[in-house]
């Protein structure tokens, strides 16, 4: 069990499962945004915020769920700031979301530095791996709670914009603000309770970040994830199930590198490290198809017009 | 417009170092006066990161002690024009007489201009690129040979080591830390002959999840000591924690962080520089434009052991500290490379010998590549 393979195979099942919750978590918060035709660029800054929050509250309450709920609150009112700023007329929903990005980035900071060096208590992870006798697969399985609300939220989201009113709502909006309107749909009413939604969902991939994996907070703690999940929602052709699949893919692939380099395989680490990127390039090349992506694509964001 | 700005913003920069000009006197004059000296220190991150600004903080809180010196801080100042205003600022508004620039981007051209501007105010920069012909006379240098403090932790880790697996996490393959990786490995084979240093290179200074990644896959490959050359070694030490094996830390104190595995770990001790330059500045005396040392120069030091040290190992690494307060050299040949095989230490190489700082291999022992 212990050949170069096994470990590099259990590494990259390891990887999948604790790198890709906070991918999860913001690929399906935006795809939640994004089906209603708002691009949210500012969930990087969510995510950095959410994570701050997570941690200072369960440092302060003893509790890190309190901690999470806190990071998805925090999230949602940065989202719904995005919402509101972008009901005003003549506003650029790419632009607020750079600008809102900063904003969550620098408040996270501002508000984080007494949090750097307390230790706050963490999210525990479920041992599924407890039936093997191979310790470091039942470290790999070390499944924290969040994953599983992440997929399933993910499942449930799917699910409803396919088959409920709420859903049906949210895409007609996305697709054609001309004919919500003419139904009678508040276009921004609409958008805003997304952005919202999505902020929320964004925080708590944060809180993911500072209570289980790394599992600490400081500055350097996202350095970039916020950006890539939203790059992951075109990934996934804006749908929420393929955004856990890219998220899981995502997270498998990045850990490639350093596991390569553990079993001895050191030459060209820069291009393994690059693994994420180019095995999605790959797919993206090999999947592609101009008729569905256009299919697919919400009509009203502003990619799309 | 452009020319009325840059006009409007060059008078109003040298009113104002007029006016600080008035209000204090000459820098000379200023600095001779006992009790008069301010120092001011631009950090690129956060003082309390675990890591290369918490040292210099440390430091910087120690000289606060000293009597007749002020200091001013300011943190976060990233590697761009930020932090010639910072430096000016510190100049015009508080009366700096010297400045410490602590981030390796901030020597060119920030330091090297700025340092032009006012050449009655002393610069100091954390990294050895002073240039003697080139560079003014008012800035200097002065780092730490952090390498030796890491020999240290290879001592005391060799003696801690179940399967003889160390495991080490960097972040670029740059000299200063292939040197700490070598030393690592040398100081353990100096207490276990058949001790290995595993290299894991994330490619970047500050990357968390794959420095967590790294760390876990270093364990996973059966290290059961870790340790690491990244700017904030936080995550690294507590993901090794987690994880149940030992850790040696990197830059400041991580020994809070791991109250099972902690050993020990390498340190600045930047406040023997500090002190130095608050002394000479308050005698009038001038700096010395490059200052640098290790063990022998008490500019670096170990974190006190932590619950992984065993007593032998303890009683190693003490042993070792004062070998290399007594100079005695970490780097003594015939030492082959890991990947060719070429003897590249051919003799005993004094630490602080030059030839050392051009390190661009990682020796035979260490499983790991720079590319």
């Amino acid at each position: 069990m212990n050949t170069p393979l096994a470990i590099v195979l259990i590494a990259m099942l390891g990887g999948a499962i604790r790198v890709s919750t906070p991918f999860m978590f913001v690929a399906v918060g935006e795809c939640l945004t994004e089906k209603s035709g708002r691009i949210n660029l500012g969930l990087e800054g969510t995510l950095v915020l959410g994570a701050m929050v997570a941690y200072a509250g369960s440092y302060r309450t003893g509790s890190p769920w309190l901690g999470v709920l806190l990071a998805g609150l925090a999230g949602s009112c940065l989202g719904a700031m995005h919402g509101v700023i972008c009901k005003l007329p003549r506003v650029n929903d790419v632009a607020v979301g750079i600008a809102m990005m900063l904003f969550g980035t620098g408040v996270a900071f501002f508000f984080g530095k007494p949090y750097i060096q307390p230790t706050a208590p963490r999210l525990v992870s479920i041992p599924l791996g407890a039936w093997s006798d191979n310790a470091d697969l039942g470290s790999a399985l070390n499944v924290n709670p969040l994953f599983f609300v992440g997929v399933l939220a993910a499942l449930a989201l799917g699910w409803a914009l396919r088959n409920t009113r709420w859903g049906l709502i949210v895409r007609t909006v996305g697709d054609s603000a001309a004919a919500a309107r003419a139904i009678g749909i508040s276009v921004d009413l609409v958008r805003f309770l997304t952005t919202t939604a999505g902020g929320f969902l964004a925080g708590i991939g944060g809180a993911f970040l500072s209570l289980s994996y790394p599992g600490s907070w400081n500055q350097g703690l996202s350095s970039g994830q916020g950006l890539m999940a939203v790059a992951l929602v075109i990934f996934a052709r804006w749908s929420p199930e393929r955004c856990v699949l890219a998220a899981l893919l995502f997270g498998g692939a990045g850990a490639i590198g350093p596991a390569l380099q553990s079993i001895g395989v050191t030459q060209g680490y820069y291009f393994f490290n690059a693994a994420p990127y180019i095995l999605t390039l790959g797919i993206m090349v090999a999947t592609s198809s101009a008729k569905r992506s256009a299919r697919d694509i919400p009509g009203e964001l502003a990619m799309a017009k | 417009m452009a020319s009325v700005e840059f006009t409007r913003r060059t008078l109003l920069r040298s009113s104002a170092a007029g006016a600080a000009g008035l209000a204090f006197g000459f820098g000379g004059v200023r600095r001779a006066l006992a009790g008069d000296l301010t120092i001011g220190i631009v950090y690129v991150g956060a003082r309390d990161d675990f890591g290369w600004n918490q040292a210099h903080a440390v430091a910087m809180d120690a000289l606060k002690q000293v009597a007749g010196v002020k200091v001013v801080e300011e943190e976060n100042v990233p590697e761009t024009d930020a932090c010639a205003k910072t430096m000016e600022s510190m100049i015009n508004l508080d009366g700096a007489g010297l400045i410490l620039a602590t981030s390796f981007g901030y020597y060119t051209p920030f330091v090297v201009d700025v340092a032009k501007k006012y050449p009655k105010v002393e610069f100091r920069h954390a990294a050895p690129l002073w240039n003697k012909d080139k560079d003014p006379k008012n800035a200097g240098s002065y780092f730490g040979y952090l390498n030796q403090a890491h020999y240290i932790d290879g001592v005391a880790a060799g003696l801690c080591t179940k399967s003889n697996k160390i495991g080490f996490v960097a972040a670029k393959p740059i000299a200063s830390v292939l040197s700490n990786i070598n030393s690592v490995l040398l100081g353990a084979r100096k207490t276990n002959p058949n001790a290995t240093v595993q290299v894991i290179f994330t490619g970047d200074w500050s990357l968390p999840v794959r420095e967590a990644e790294a760390a876990n896959a270093l364990v996973d490959a059966g290290c059961d000591v870790v340790t690491c050359h990244v700017d904030g070694p936080k995550v690294v030490i507590e993901t090794a924690e987690k994880r149940g094996v030992k850790t040696c830390g990197h830059n400041a104190s991580q020994a809070p962080l791991a109250p099972k595995g902690f050993i020990t770990g390498a340190e600045y001790k930047w406040e023997t520089i500090y002190k130095q330059y608050a002394a000479e500045l308050g005698k009038g005396q001038p700096l010395p434009n490059m200052l640098a040392g290790g063990y022998e120069g008490d500019m670096v030091r170990n974190t006190p052991f932590g619950a992984g040290a065993s007593d032998e190992a303890k009683k190693a690494a003490l042993a070792a500290i004062e070998d290399l307060k007594a100079k005695k050299p970490i780097y003594v040949g015939p030492l082959k490379d890991n990947k060719t095989g070429k003897i590249v230490i051919d003799k005993a190489y004094d630490n602080l010998d030059p030839y050392l700082d051009q390190m661009d291999y990682l020796l035979e022992g260490v499983i790991g590549s720079i590319t």
